[in-house]
């Protein structure tokens, strides 16, 4: 205080509390600077230390650019080993819409570069407008070097543009596997969304759609390889890291023969139809043919809005996998195995029943296929001429129920494994399934349209066949398409050995001993087809058409035509290999087009290849050309009926197109087949019949 | 200083410890610069290098001036800067659109709003050094000092430039929060800021500004835009882990991921090198450097040479603190840089005029030590 005796005394008080203050409101800053140095350093070791793996994670992923290299296809071969489904290389363009800028200067750069046509300028122009996200969109494939190079070299320029080079899948044989084989495409947006695979969104990158490629998929893919680059935040790359080339997918042997099948395609010309060769001795599937078929080779290029549509409209329905997906009245078709259904009731092959042409039930009448009547015929002879007054009246006498065992022993209705999505397997009626399936008793019309192969009877091309190999061969054979899947050593069947025989010498009779298929006769020494022919009806006969004549398919509409059918086995005596073949609305009316003689010529092209080849080449003069031709011309018909439409909207490619096989215009033609087959079995049940009429039946010598 | 007495006078009175340490941090920063030019000591490192040891230099010339100086000089700097930030008010409505400098003729472009951060320090402790210690507590205490931070505040704020009238008032504030100002004013300042700032990004941001505050609260809602410095900077720190991916090996950085890498967000470059190690050492190394400017404040003899080197320190700290806590993804980019690590002229002249004027103070008080 004596050091300061002028200074008013409060004012000292004040200036040392000022002090004071000040001395502690900066140790208050120092500690909170200090705290908040604290909460620095964590934030960096939280940064640094706990999410460190997240964060170089990030960073690896800025800095390496990944592309993925899509992996080469297995193949799918043939039994020995032939290619039916293959890659070729191919260099393609691509553009991912999202990374695309700049979109009018790169696409004239790249009509330029490419020297586009303006039609693929168009469909590239409404594909990009539909195009989302990261899926790629085509611009060019199967490109020549030359232009290729030319879009690489330009690259810095054309931000969003893809250009790979990798392999594009090739079907040699074109439509005559396409409902084998299937086809590939690029993945949906759906499919990218669920797996959030990098590959389904990879330039060149396909998987299987539909049949083999798609339910074989796993087997086929390979795995992905990768080439790693680093790059800059704009793009520019740096170095090249490590690259991981693609392991390619596995084969697949097939049990198949490639040049049966495509034979046999060939050979169904003109007609909607299925062909089905199985071997008797193992089960495997030799041919499977749908035809009409799409291109698959199209198909995986990606298919145009109009190609799509034809196909859609088409009456042959050349999406649908007849084999698998068509069902059918099998007709006459079943009777050597209603015959064997009656010998094992014991009902001894000799019984005669007199054919008068027409049969009273109840109220109802039941025609015979032949006006006159056939007079008193045995069990061979009944099978033979295929009279349906011997069948109406055996299964009358024994019923159907004990028939429908029988029919599903030899595989009628029945479901096989095999590697394709959509297969549908048809009826064997019996008393029990009517009143399931319609809350209704089993009339006596129900066994005798059974008895025909009509009615409820419904049944795919590849049940025929197996039915045919297992008749030959007696054994419970499995059809196998996949060469792994082989079985070898099927039991035998229930049915006696003897009464095979009577069978099969009645089959013998139909094609070689005055029956309905005579057409069906082989030409080659020592070698015999038996079989037995078949008449779907598909719409009901009126009392006023019966008595004026019923009216020849020729003269109907092809929807109304009868299905024509075939099963059968060669050779005769020593069974190797069994067939069925079924036209729709085939209506027997062109005689080198119809069931038997399109039997004879692919069993003989088992046996003797020259003479069946001889034999096509004749024929395909007459139908317009082998399958490529008639669908090119085809196709320019369908552009020119639908009055050329514009062609950005013809080219464009068809986002919506479906699996063909799961297609609306499949399922639509199928559910109406089913339904007119049902419709015509409950109208049918009462008074009027379903009877064969057909010329093959009629074509005795 | 017995065992230095060889040491001429004039440099042995000098914080060797510190400026050694300021030292260490320039050149550490020429390394980090030097490897953010993909390894060249073009374009940043070179000129980094030269201006910090002529700005080094200028800081030990501006030791030298006496605190009279400092306290005389204040308000006539205060005049001055003012009317130059008008001045840049006026060429940029001229010129059109935003402007930040003035253009000084040959080459030497003078940005006062940097000046302006150690200048408002100086005038707000001037204010209240003049001011009779029994004032403090009433009205007229706070208003002249607010007037005073506001002014160059708005100003800045108008140029535009967030981060600079952000540290101007922070700086201005802390001084009144050191003079003695009441407590509840403060906390109840806080409180009405936490409710203007709503309002604020509302109405008085730019839109830029506006979309850089939303951004910080949410960066994954605009990861291309202003939200990917935010979120690059965070992976090129993660990605450094604890001891860095190593000299010259940083991706972010040499890639061109991390934008800003060499200015305002120079920290991330140099820890995804460095590491946390670099990191948490550079934290330590400028909280030495403050703590030793508050330990200096605490000795000052004079109201006014304490709250100086109270205020320039805790500018200093500011500075430091803001960045990191903007580039590590705390705080919203504001475009504050690091002072002697980002490149570029300003922060590094403003760090060494508060360093000058603390080693001043420094000085002072080694000539008459009060001990406690």
């Amino acid at each position: 205080m004596s050091g300061a005796p002028f200074r008013p005394s409060g004012r000292v008080a004040t200036e040392a509390a000022q002090s004071y203050s000040f001395s502690r409101r900066t140790v208050m800053l120092g500690a909170a600077q200090g705290v908040f140095g604290l909460a620095l350093a964590g934030r960096m070791t939280w940064l640094a230390v706990v999410e460190n793996e997240q964060y170089t994670a990030k960073s690896e992923s800025n800095r390496v650019n990944m592309t993925l290299v899509p992996p080469r296809r297995g193949w799918i071969v043939d039994r020995h080993g032939a290619p039916i489904a293959n890659n070729r290389t191919d260099f393609r363009v691509d553009i991912i819409p999202d990374r695309l800028e700049n979109k009018d200067h790169v696409l004239a750069l790249l009509h330029d570069l490419l020297k586009l046509p303006p039609e693929e300028m168009d469909r590239l122009v409404a594909d990009l407008e539909h195009a989302a996200g990261f899926q790629p969109v085509q611009v060019a494939e199967n490109l020549d070097w030359e232009r290729f190079a030319a879009v690489s070299v330009r690259l810095p320029e054309l931000p969003g543009v893809a250009p790979t080079r990798g392999f594009s899948r090739s079907y040699p044989a074109g439509a005559a596997v396409a409902h084998l084989t299937g086809y590939v495409g690029a993945a949906s947006a759906e499919q990218y969304k669920q797996t959030h695979d990098q590959l389904m969104v990879t330039p060149g990158f396909k998987l299987g759609k539909d049949g083999l490629e798609k339910t074989l998929e796993k087997q086929l893919r390979g795995v992905a390889g990768q080439k790693r680059v680093e790059v800059t935040a704009r793009g520019k790359l740096v170095a090249e890291l490590a690259t991981r080339p693609d392991q390619p997918g596995a084969n697949a042997r097939l049990t198949i023969d490639a040049g049966l099948q495509d034979y046999a395609a060939r050979r169904l010309g003109t007609q909607s139809g299925s062909v089905v060769v199985i071997d008797c001795l193992t089960g495997e599937m030799l041919a499977m043919v749908s035809m009409p078929a799409y291109d698959p080779n199209n198909f995986s290029d990606g298919i145009s809005h109009l190609e799509w549509k034809m196909l859609s409209e088409n009456d042959h329905v050349p999406l649908m996998n007849k084999v698998l997906q068509g069902l059918y009245p099998p007709g006459s078709t079943v009777k050597p195995m209603n015959g064997l259904a009656l010998l094992g009731a014991g009902v001894p092959a000799s019984d005669r029943v007199v054919c008068s042409g027409a049969l009273r039930v109840g109220t109802g009448i039941f025609h015979c296929h032949k006006k006159s009547g056939h007079g008193a015929l045995d069990l061979k002879n009944a099978i033979m001429q295929s009279c349906d007054i011997y069948f109406y009246e055996m299964v009358r006498r024994l019923g159907y129920d004990h028939v429908a065992p029988v029919a599903r022993e030899l595989g009628l209705g029945q479901k096989f494994v095999l590697p394709f999505n959509s297969q549908r397997y048809g009826t064997v009626p019996d008393t029990a399934w009517k009143l399931r399936r319609y809350k209704q008793p089993w009339t006596v019309a129900d066994s005798l349209n059974a008895s025909i192969g009509q009615g409820y009877v419904l049944s795919n091309p590849l049940q025929l066949a197996v039915m045919a190999s297992r008749l030959a061969s007696g054994r419970a054979l499995q059809p196998t398409i996949l060469a792994a899947d082989v079985r070898h050593g099927a039991a035998p069947l229930s049915f006696q050995p003897e009464h095979l025989q009577t069978v099969h010498e009645a089959m013998w009779g139909v094609v070689n001993g005055g029956g309905t298929g005579g057409a069906a006769r082989m030409l080659i020494p020592g070698v015999a087809l038996a079989g037995k022919t078949g008449t779907a009806q598909v719409r009901r006969i009126t009392m006023a058409e019966r008595a004026g004549g019923v009216l020849k398919n020729g003269s109907l509409p092809f929807k109304m035509r009868d299905h024509a059918l075939f099963q059968g086995f060669a050779p005769h005596d020593k069974p190797r290999y069994a067939i069925a073949v079924v036209l729709e609305h085939g209506g027997h009316t062109v005689r080198n087009l119809d069931t038997p003689a399109i039997a004879r010529d692919v069993m003989t092209y088992l046996f003797d290849r020259e003479r069946a080849m001889a034999s096509l080449v004749e024929g395909e003069k007459t139908w317009g050309g082998d399958i490529r031709t008639r669908m090119a011309a085809e196709t320019a018909a369908y552009r020119a009926a639908a009055n050329a439409p514009p062609i950005a909207v013809g080219a464009q490619t068809e986002f919506n197109a479906s699996a063909p096989t799961d297609a609306p215009a499949v399922r639509a033609a199928a559910a109406a087949d089913v339904a007119a087959a049902e419709e015509l079995a409950n109208t049918a049940a009462h008074g009027n019949t379903v009877a064969e009429d057909g010329t093959t039946e009629r074509d005795v010598p | 200083m017995s065992g230095l007495s060889f040491v001429p006078a004039p440099l042995a009175q000098l914080p060797w410890k510190i400026l050694l340490l300021v030292l260490a941090i320039g050149c550490f920063d020429l390394l980090v610069l030097y490897s953010a030019a993909g390894g060249s000591i073009r374009p940043w490192a070179l000129s980094q290098g030269i201006r910090f040891f002529v700005f080094l230099s200028g800081a030990m010339v501006l030791s030298r001036i006496p605190e009279r100086v400092w306290s005389n000089m204040t308000l006539p700097a205060y005049g001055v800067l003012c009317v130059m930030l008008v001045l840049v008010e006026l060429v940029g409505a001229v010129r059109g659109g935003g402007q930040r400098w003035l253009d000084l003729g040959i080459g030497f472009r003078l940005q006062p709003s940097e000046l302006m951060k150690p200048c408002i320090v100086l005038a707000c402790a001037k204010f209240y050094d003049m001011l009779p210690p029994n004032e403090t507590r009433r009205f007229g205490a706070i208003w002249p000092a607010a007037l005073l931070i506001l002014v160059p505040a708005a100003l800045v704020m108008k140029q535009p430039d967030l981060g600079t009238a952000l540290m101007i008032t922070i700086g201005g504030v802390t001084v009144m929060f050191l003079a003695g100002v009441p407590l509840r004013l403060f906390i109840g300042g806080a409180l009405a800021m936490s409710a203007a700032v709503p309002i604020a990004v509302n109405f008085v941001l730019h839109g830029y500004q506006r979309n850089r505050i939303l951004v910080f609260l949410d960066p994954e809602s605009d990861p291309l835009g202003i939200g990917y410095h935010i979120s690059q900077s965070k992976i090129a720190i993660g990605s450094g882990g604890i001891f860095g991916k190593g000299f010259l090996n940083g991706t972010q950085s040499h890639l061109d991921y991390l934008p800003e890498g060499h200015t305002d967000f120079a920290l991330a470059t140099m820890m995804e090198e460095w590491g946390l190690v670099g990191g948490v050492l550079l934290i330590i190394a400028f909280l030495v450097i403050v703590q030793w400017g508050l330990s200096t404040a605490l000795q000052a003899q004079s109201r006014f040479a304490k709250l100086t080197a109270a205020g320039l320190a805790a500018t200093i700290f500011y500075y430091v603190s803001i960045n990191m806590a903007m580039v590590m993804g705390m705080a919203p980019v504001v475009g504050v840089p690091l002072p002697l690590i980002s490149n570029g002229g300003s922060s590094q002249m403003t760090f060494m005029i508060c360093l000058g004027i603390l080693m001043s103070i420094d000085r002072t008080n080694r000539r008459s030590p009060v001990r406690w």
